[in-house]
């Protein structure tokens, strides 16, 4: 079985794994990362959205041999005391009901902000489209975002 | 009277004859703990419940702890699954208790048979029943702490405020904590009887709290059934049939065990042959292949190279125990399809129904009637696609056995796995996890027995998990219906008659008792149900998910033959039920039905619309509470778009006011996504949809512009809001499109991908 280093919320990590294994499954199984949630396993929910060098990505269908040199941020590395201001527009706008895609939305709407700024509701809502929520908090995360967005 | 003006406060007897609702004592490390019973108390009208309550002392299950550091600690039993019950229980202690919100932390209970017969979410009973228990052990803590305080300050207890976790005499200037008066508390007497406050005077109660757990969830902590971690722990998956109507003959089982981090393969089975299944043992494949190994990955792959042999099961007759009857169930053999479905519908509604319920002369009415209208409404299958996968964890644990996950109905599973596992009830200890959703799916729980077989045989603990392929086809769906509403209109346009008859496969969805029975002199309900091998199962609001539909898009149609605005026209009718009303087993209060119109109305400004706006309302009761959602709809490149929600609810006291509101948001949005692209279809009994790829779910993109949430104000009891939201959006907007596009919609899904041309 290969073996890869991977940095992990900033800290290097060696794992063992076959090399189609998704990130995925390298966060939950090898890592006991399991902010990351198992939503589709076909990149079509965003349950399992982290940073790969800064961008969103759905670790479900991103294998390990592509990481290469690349640098994973998952929820739990987020921020150090879970106080970033995405994090902290969630809890202000308590956004979650059962709570289960909130760490992929949290991540998606991150990546958003790191790169846009200001983002109006056309951008919001189309980098946040692969995002599902089964309980329909979506108007909630909306607003949450636009309030990070300010922060 | 107006409830704003009248005192609501009321006092509640903590024990009945023998039966005791209350104990309360020292607690291990000094301190208040009160134990209590949850969801078994005499209700504020007096004793008129106790007929209810078994007349035998019955365990306290719940339980309230002050620690002397003022620490106070509530037991919250009942599963969570997004409706926020760790934060609302808890409020509803610290109103009657007057204490420091900030000190209270919740806890949930684990499950034990003895104790929680109602230890259920669903139903949107949770609060409901909880609600007396919490006010009665909140108050009986106050009352205690009270009386220390004025036996040790030698002063009168009447003298002694509380407020915010601290004790006053004003007179003498003495003032304590309640962790300081604590342990002097739990040497008082347990009250009798306790003052519940007036409801017209709660601080807390009304109010929005932050959900506790929200640090958790935004940190992304372990929390879900699918994130369980144990020593040794072996992942397990399962393979079930392709199509209903079939099961398993063989599987290439010795190539799957030579594959890398494969630790066994085998098939088994989830029930013994002879079990007699209860109303939740749901289940189209008892039997399984089960493949387990160390990492997810790996029995994910084995599962890819599975190769089995599927045979045609015949038909068969099942006894089941529905809650002590024994029915018998019909399991046809054979692959369904979808377009034989709806054919075999249309051919039940021609032919003999059951008759529900009947007033006055339904034939003679419409024999006379002036005009007559008949339309049929259809309703697909649907799959609840929880975002959490079903899955459980299992571990054997010498003569019993340890489980752990997502489930909304432990109760219900108790017996079906001792009896599979051979092992006695109190050996089974069940630890809650969060649920990644419910909508009913989680009553039925099947998953967990199947991850104690697997554990059984591999002898290791073992965490089963659901692919989303697995959990999309494997049954228990909202079930299929048709109904056929007819209704006869006098000269004067008045509703003189209305016949309902529903068929649905295997259950149909008419509740005869329901509105408009009661508003109408001739009326007549029929249903049947058709048998199929196609599981199904409680989605949120079942039945009523797609009554509301069926009768509101109806009456929608009628008041425009009317020529009468449709909210008048339901006014109307409820105004009738409630004067002069029709028969007597009718399940609604019109008052209340009426209110929540009167308010949508008002507050959607719906007289004032302007004619080019295309508008939909609709109002339905279930799950004791009343609900009416008016929608609008706007154009955007050819294809409608909701625009703006307005919903009213009427579910008495709310308790969190925002965490209510989110839930209501929540039940418009899965309403309007259900409603548009909802559905599942088979073929050869094969679910045509596996994955979110072709089973379209709501996203961002098509949520309404805004949701403008209103509860009516009044001072009757919790009744539920998870479910009595979501019914009314599905009509609300077929009777918005019909203005935006001008053909009415009998068949869900609404939504109809354009054919390539
Ligand atoms: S699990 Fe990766 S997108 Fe759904
Ligand atoms: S909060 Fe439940 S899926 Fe989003």
């Amino acid at each position: 079985m290969p073996t890869y280093t991977v940095t992990i919320n900033e800290q290097k990590r060696n794992i063992e794994a076959d090399a189609d294994t998704p990130l995925l499954w390298v966060l939950r199984d090898e890592l006991q990362l399991v902010g990351t949630k198992f939503g589709c396993g076909i990149a079509q929910c965003g349950a399992c959205t982290v940073h790969v060098n800064g961008s969103a990505i759905r670790s479900c269908s991103f294998p390990i041999s592509a990481i290469g040199e690349s640098k994973v941020t998952t929820i739990e590395g987020l921020s150090e005391n879970g106080d970033h201001p995405v994090q902290q527009a969630w809890l202000e706008y308590d956004v979650a009901q059962c709570g289960y895609c909130q760490a992929g939305q949290i991540m998606s709407a991150a990546a958003l902000l790191a790169q846009n700024a200001n983002p109006d509701d056309a951008a919001i809502t189309s980098a946040m489209s692969g995002n599902i929520c089964r309980c329909g908090t979506y108007g909630r995360i909306k607003s949450a975002i636009k309030t990070a967005a300010k922060s | 009277m107006n409830s704003a003006t009248q005192n609501l406060a009321s006092k509640l007897k903590t024990s009945l004859g023998r039966r005791s609702f209350l104990k309360a004592g020292a607690a291990a490390g000094g301190g208040l703990m009160i134990n209590f019973s949850w969801g078994v108390v005499p209700t504020d009208a007096g004793d008129a419940a106790a007929g209810m309550i078994p007349d035998q002392p019955f365990e306290l299950n719940a339980y309230l702890l002050i620690a002397s550091s003022g620490e106070i600690t509530a037991m919250v039993p009942n599963p969570e699954f997004g409706q926020n019950l760790m934060t609302s229980m808890p409020m509803i202690l610290a109103e009657e208790l007057d204490a420091d919100w900030k000190s209270i932390t919740a806890k949930q209970a684990n499950y034990d048979a003895r104790a929680y017969e109602r230890q259920f979410t669903g139903g949107s009973q949770s609060i409901r029943r909880a609600w007396q228990s919490l006010r009665m052990a909140g108050a009986s803590a106050r009352h205690m702490l009270i009386q220390a305080a004025a036996q040790q300050w030698q002063v009168p207890a009447g003298e002694i405020a509380a407020k915010n976790s601290t004790l006053t005499h004003a007179k003498s200037d003495k003032q304590s904590s309640y962790g300081a008066m604590a342990a002097a508390a739990s040497q008082m007497p347990t009250p009798a009887e306790v003052n519940l406050k007036d409801k017209n005077s709660f601080k807390l109660i009304g109010k929005s709290r932050h959900n506790q757990e929200g640090q958790k969830i935004v940190t992304g902590q372990p929390l879900f059934g699918i994130d369980y971690q144990a020593e040794g722990m072996k992942i397990a998956m399962i393979e079930h049939p392709p199509a209903f109507g079939k099961t398993i003959e063989s599987a290439n089982l010795d190539e799957i065990k030579k594959m890398s981090g494969i630790v066994d393969a085998f098939i088994f089975e989830s029930m013994k042959p002879d079990y007699q299944k209860n109303y939740f043992d749901t289940n189209a494949f008892p039997r399984l292949i089960a493949i387990v190994g160390d990492k997810t990955w790996q029995v994910m792959k084995a599962k890819k190279a599975l190769k089995a042999q599927w045979k045609d099961l015949s038909s068969r007759t099942e006894t089941m125990n529905a809650f002590g009857r024994e029915v018998s169930v019909t399991i046809p053999g054979g692959l369904e399809n979808t377009t034989d479905h709806g054919k075999k519908m249309d051919q039940a509604l021609a032919g003999k129904l059951d008759t529900l319920r009947e007033d006055g002369d339904v034939k003679s009415a419409f024999d006379s009637a002036e005009t007559v209208i008949e339309r049929t409404y259809r309703a697909p299958y649907l799959a609840h696609n929880t975002l959490e996968p079903m899955n459980f964890f299992a571990q054997i644990t010498g003569d019993g056995v340890h489980v752990a996950g997502p489930l909304q109905a432990p109760v219900f599973i108790q017996d079906t796995l001792a009896s599979r596992l051979g092992i006695v009830k109190d050996k089974i200890h069940i630890e809650f996890t969060r649920m990644g959703g419910g909508f009913g799916r989680r009553a039925y729980s099947h998953y967990l027995v199947e991850a104690a077989v697997i554990a059984k045989q591999v002898k290791a603990p073992v965490k089963l998990i659901y692919s989303r392929e697995d959990d999309m086809t494997m049954g228990i769906y909202r079930p299929s219906y048709t109904v056929r509403i007819k209704a006869a209109l006098d000269k004067d346009n008045k509703l003189v008659a209305y016949h309902v008859s529903g068929v649905g496969l295997a259950e149909h969805c008419v509740h005869e008792n329901r509105f408009p029975a009661g508003a109408v002199d001739n009326y007549l309900a029929e249903g049947k149900a058709i048998d199929s091998n196609i599981t199904i199962g409680a989605f949120r609001a079942p039945r009523s998910n797609f009554m509301a539909s069926a009768e509101q898009s109806f009456l929608d149609e009628l008041a425009e033959a009317a020529g009468e605005d449709p909210i008048d026209f339901r006014l109307a009718l409820l105004e009738r039920a409630k004067n002069n009303p029709v028969g007597d087993n009718n399940d609604y209060d019109p008052a209340r039905y009426a209110g929540v119109l009167k308010l949508v109305r008002e507050k959607s400004d719906w007289d004032a619309m302007p004619n080019t706006t295309h508008k939909g309302v609709a109002a339905y009761f279930c799950h004791n509470s009343y609900a009416a959602q008016v929608i609008t709809v706007k154009r955007r490149e050819g294809e409608p778009k909701v625009d703006k929600v307005y919903s009213a609810l009427d579910c008495g006291i709310v308790v969190n006011k925002d965490s209510a509101i989110n839930m209501v948001e929540g039940a418009v949005i899965d309403g309007i996504g259900n409603a548009l692209f909802g559905e599942m279809t088979f073929t050869n009994g094969v679910p045509d949809k596996k994955n979110f790829d072709r089973y379209r779910l709501i996203r961002m993109n098509e949520m309404p512009n805004s949701i403008d949430v209103h509860f009516v104000d009044n001072s009757i009891d919790p009744t539920g809001l998870g479910e009595p939201p979501f019914p009314p959006v599905f009509p609300a907007l077929a009777n918005a499109l019909y203005q935006a596009q001008g053909e009415r919609l009998y068949q869900q899904p609404y939504f109809k991908p354009k054919k390539p041309s």
